[in-house]
């Protein structure tokens, strides 16, 4: 069956809402001259409330999430997000603040960011940690505007940020926005930071390096203390994408191994769900020469009271509206209390544990090229069954038919047909075993029928869609056709 | 320990097939120095119950907009949000997916983008809108970004009656480009229409106009698009309250090119401030250009209708250096709460909520100026919110209101300006609340 849109279920004159009467008895024409009112009303739904719940919940239905079933989504760490994290949607003292009230009417909240700042800091060795940016990227814009301004401010002449080929699509697009020219340089044979390749291409120009630690193929950079000391010789700054924080959880600290700037995604390593695409959180920590460059405000604290902290010398401004998002801090602050310092040890071993396990059992199968060192996530390539004109695109799609979430694929772009597969600490053997079951049948497909595989998924809300004709056809809103919005011009 | 599966039993099981002897085995070849020394200062772990008494606790520290009267606006405005709303956004089939990169089991998430794309257009009259992003204030700076990629013009003109964190946020994000940006001075609670057009040149790539603007004015649109438009290459940016558009003309109607704004107003909380999210709408021209995802529908090999992640070839994950955005992770599920909002109020719904705030805010600003020591700070129309002139200082009426159970507004005088209040009115407020607001005030 067409699955239709909500304006397609609409019927005129039909109310989903109940407001009050309005008690003052005034007609808009008493205040606007009419020719700043709305000519084309807009076509938008009239539907009943429970016509707007079967549909919302019809279509949910279509979507896999981390509750129905494995998530392995490489880099995107989708582990489970306790319930208790959700208590934050059921207190007024949290989702009915108003960004402008009196400090003395949310001390609460300025205590929850603050001890989070401390936290985060404690756990990452850094300095002082900002909350304030919402995403992964929208950190390293801000990771990256105060490499910026630390070197304008010193007078710096510097052009250049370094990154290995295997980094993250956001750290050079990142990087393109503050006018740096992105030196990439190839990863050794153990996919880690080639240090010859490093020294050959270290200058005065070089403003920073982007790394990722463990780095997308969940290679731990073992090295990283020396590539620190190469980037600071010419002052360069080192910045850590922290998409992979899971794995250190507890052990190693970026602050403790050269790393000046660290972000964190809140969305990732701290519990908070992803929401489809977001809402997420950022933040980021700083070493102590930096503190003065953060975005403002900061939380501090005097004599018992939690207050905003405009005055920061350097500070590169402002990055949201207003303090980040408030309610995912809260999220991971519950988390985190609840975990304390053993439990996140325990994160760090069995999200490690979990991968080695899977890397393991499947390596037969799947060839992953670069295990040395490998923490929370493997990357496996699927080459090997282009001989049965199979792609990795196919081997994902037959994933979704055994009710799995297929893993994040063609990246990073160094392994050919990649499979970048993490299954995180909340992970069972059971489901680790019942994956790698798939796995090994969706090989034997691979080989004895490869059609079923091209043709895959079969089981899903949808067959395999047609991107190219998406970009042809484009067709980005629905089209109202002209009796509808004629009938509603007439309003 | 909470939220792990395997027991210390299938740990022992799991290392012995992995081929190790124990845990510190995966990690030997990281360098010793390269590990923590000394025990982490975090605080001792708390059960669940202990945690739910303690956060509860922190969170009645607080005073809630529930508890008091409010009449804080500035860019968060309290309207009421159906519980149904709430209800979907708490679903986990939403809100604990990732982003829809798998399209054939991310139909739900996908359908809904889609659908508020459709939404957002209809709005503004704009062609496309993208699937959200992080707030207004960003949305604002990378509407900025894209005008200077697509016109090259190395001025900005930007209204000084924008939202102040959307100039701080601007402020950020183009400092790393030589681009000169002119903030136009405001006449009476509008832009100084007269200054915008000595300011209008060859080099200008953007000029940046909020309506209503931070004073809660309806800019004069029609005029500013004919001094914009006379210019060849300037891009039209307009940042608006989309609940606003119910009333007031679309943006398509002043000929804006790029449409940005604060959607929290749209069935979200107000969450502190955070989450939010930002939209953003364009014309069909400039859809190659614009940041973020987008879906648009497509079919299966059947025929069957269904949702795809489009246009991803703009997006950093394929075109990294070149790509028109950094953006990854958005504000989807506050996406999401706007379209079931958008669906529940419809087409009269919205249309109601605006009127009413208007109707509401209106009366409040009446009842305000015949007090004595208070008068309005200018004489321009306006939706939901007003400025007033207060002969005290706002600081000391907002303390004295506090004690009484009234969020009295936001003191302008941090913004620049003295002795100034701004004051926001929902279809939340009651006569009754603002009789009694204006009794208080009055004595």
């Amino acid at each position: 069956m067409e699955p239709k849109t909500i304006f397609e279920k609409s019927v005129k004159g039909r109310i989903g809402y109940s407001l009050p009467e309005c008690e003052i008895d005034k007609n808009l024409e008493d205040f606007f001259p009419t020719e700043i009112l709305r000519k084309v009303k807009p076509n938008l739904p009239e539907v009943s409330e429970l016509d707007a719940m079967r549909h919302y919940i019809e279509i949910s239905a279509k979507n896999h999430f981390i509750e129905k079933g494995f998530y392995p989504l490489g880099s995107c760490t989708m582990k489970y997000n306790p319930k208790i994290n959700d208590i934050v949607n059921t207190l007024l003292g949290l989702t009915n603040l108003h960004p402008y009230q009196p400090e003395d009417t949310i001390q609460g909240a300025l205590q929850i960011m603050y001890e989070l700042q401390n936290d985060l800091s404690e756990i990452s060795g850094m300095a002082e940690v900002s909350l304030q940016p919402v995403a992964g990227a929208h950190s390293e814009f801000a990771g990256a505007n105060i490499i910026y301004n630390y070197h304008k401010n010193k007078g710096n002449q510097k052009t250049k940020i370094i990154m290995p080929d295997s980094a993250h699509g956001t750290n050079p697009a990142t990087s393109a926005l503050h006018g740096y020219e992105v030196v990439e340089i190839k990863s050794n044979e153990q996919g880690k930071v080639d240090i010859d390749a490093l020294k050959q291409v270290i200058a005065k120009d070089i403003a920073g390096f982007m790394l990722t630690n463990p780095n997308t193929l969940g290679v731990f950079e073992t090295e990283v203390k020396e590539i620190a000391e190469i980037i600071h010789s010419v002052d360069g700054l080192m910045y850590m994408d922290g998409a992979n924080l899971n794995a250190m959880l507890g052990y190693i600290r970026p602050g403790d191994i050269g790393v000046d700037i660290v972000h964190f995604n809140l969305h990732k390593t701290f519990s908070t769900p992803h929401g489809g695409g977001g809402p997420g959180g950022g933040g980021i920590g700083v070493i102590k020469k930096l503190v003065r460059f953060l975005p403002f405000p900061i939380i501090k604290k005097e004599n018992d009271k939690y207050y905003f902290d405009y005055n920061i010398k350097n500070s590169i401004g402002k990055v949201h509206s207003f303090y980040g998002n408030f309610l995912v801090m809260v999220r991971a602050y519950i988390y985190l209390k609840m975990l304390g310092e053993k439990g996140l040890q325990r994160v760090a071993e069995n999200a490690i544990i979990n991968t080695n396990y899977l890397m393991k059992k499947l390596e037969n199968y799947f060839p992953v090229p670069y295990q040395k060192d490998v923490m929370h996530e493997f990357v496996a390539s699927g080459e090997k069954f282009k001989k049965y004109d199979v792609k990795t695109l196919d081997i994902a799609k037959r994933l979704l038919d055994y009710g799995f979430h297929a893993p994040t694929i063609y990246f990073p772009l160094i392994v050919h047909e990649a499979l970048m597969i993490e299954p995180t600490e909340t992970e069972s053997k059971e489901t680790l075993d019942s994956f790698i079951e798939a796995m090994i049948k969706i090989s034997e497909e691979a080989e004895s029928n490869p059609e079923k595989l091209k043709n895959a998924p079969e089981n899903t809300p949808v067959g395999r869609l047609d991107e190219t004709a998406a970009i042809k056809n484009l067709d980005v809103k629905f089209s109202f056709d002209d009796e509808i919005t004629e009938t509603a011009n007439k309003r | 320990m909470p939220f792990i599966s395997n027991t210390d039993e299938q740990r022992e099981q799991m290392l012995k097939e992995i081929g190790v002897q124990n845990f510190e085995d995966l990690l030997r070849g990281i360098p010793k120095d390269l590990f923590i020394k000394e025990n982490l200062n975090l605080s001792e772990p708390m059960s669940e119950m202990e945690i739910a008494k303690h956060i509860t606790k922190l969170s009645e520290k607080n005073v809630n907009t529930n508890q008091f009267v409010s009449f804080l606006g500035a860019g968060i405005y309290d309207h009421f949000v159906p519980a149904a709303v709430n209800y979907i956004i708490g679903r986990p089939e939403f809100y604990s997916a990732y982003t829809p990169y798998q399209a054939e089991v991310s139909q739900g998430t996908l359908q809904f983008i889609y659908e508020f794309q459709t939404m957002l257009c209809e709005l503004t009259g704009m062609d496309v809108a993208n699937a959200s992003m992080y707030d207004g204030a960003t949305a604002s700076a990378e509407a900025i970004l894209l005008a200077i990629r697509h016109t090259h013009g190395k001025k900005i003109l930007i209204s000084s009656l924008i939202h102040p964190s959307y100039k701080e946020v601007i402020k950020t994000y183009i400092s790393p480009l030589d681009i000169e940006i002119v903030y136009i001075p405001q006449k009476d609670g509008r832009t100084d229409i007269q200054e915008l057009e000595n300011q209008m040149d060859g080099s200008v790539s953007a000029v940046l106009i909020q309506t209503p603007n931070f004073l809660g004015c309806i800019e004069d649109m029609k005029s500013i698009d004919s001094i914009v438009h006379s210019n060849k290459r300037a891009l039209f940016i307009t940042a608006v309250d989309p609940i606003s558009l119910a009333l007031f003309s679309a943006p398509s109607e002043y000929n804006a090119d790029i449409v940005i704004g604060e959607g929290q107003v749209l069935g979200n909380m107000q969450n502190f401030g955070g989450p939010l999210f930002g939209f953003f709408a364009t014309k069909k021209n400039l859809i190659r250009k614009m940041p973020g995802r987008i879906v648009g529908a497509t079919h299966d090999k059947e025929g069957q209708k269904g949702y795809v992640l489009t246009l991803q070839v703009r997006e950093q994950h394929i075109r990294r250096d070149k790509a028109t955005s950094n953006i990854c992770t958005n504000e989807s599920l506050c996406a999401l709460a706007a379209t079931v909002y958008i669906a529940l109020m419809g087409k009269k719904g919205l249309y109601e909520v605006a009127r009413q705030s208007t109707i509401k805010a209106h009366y409040l600003f009446e009842k305000i100026c015949e007090i004595d020591g208070f008068s309005p700070a200018n004489s321009s129309p306006f939706f939901k919110e007003f400025a007033v002139k207060t002969e005290e200082k706002p600081k000391n009426i907002i303390e004295e209101m506090k004690k009484k159970g009234f969020f009295a507004g936001v003191d302008l005088t941090p913004f620049g300006y003295k002795n100034q209040m701004l004051i926001a009115v929902t279809e939340k407020r009651t006569k009754a609340e603002m009789d009694e607001f204006v009794n208080v005030l009055n004595n």
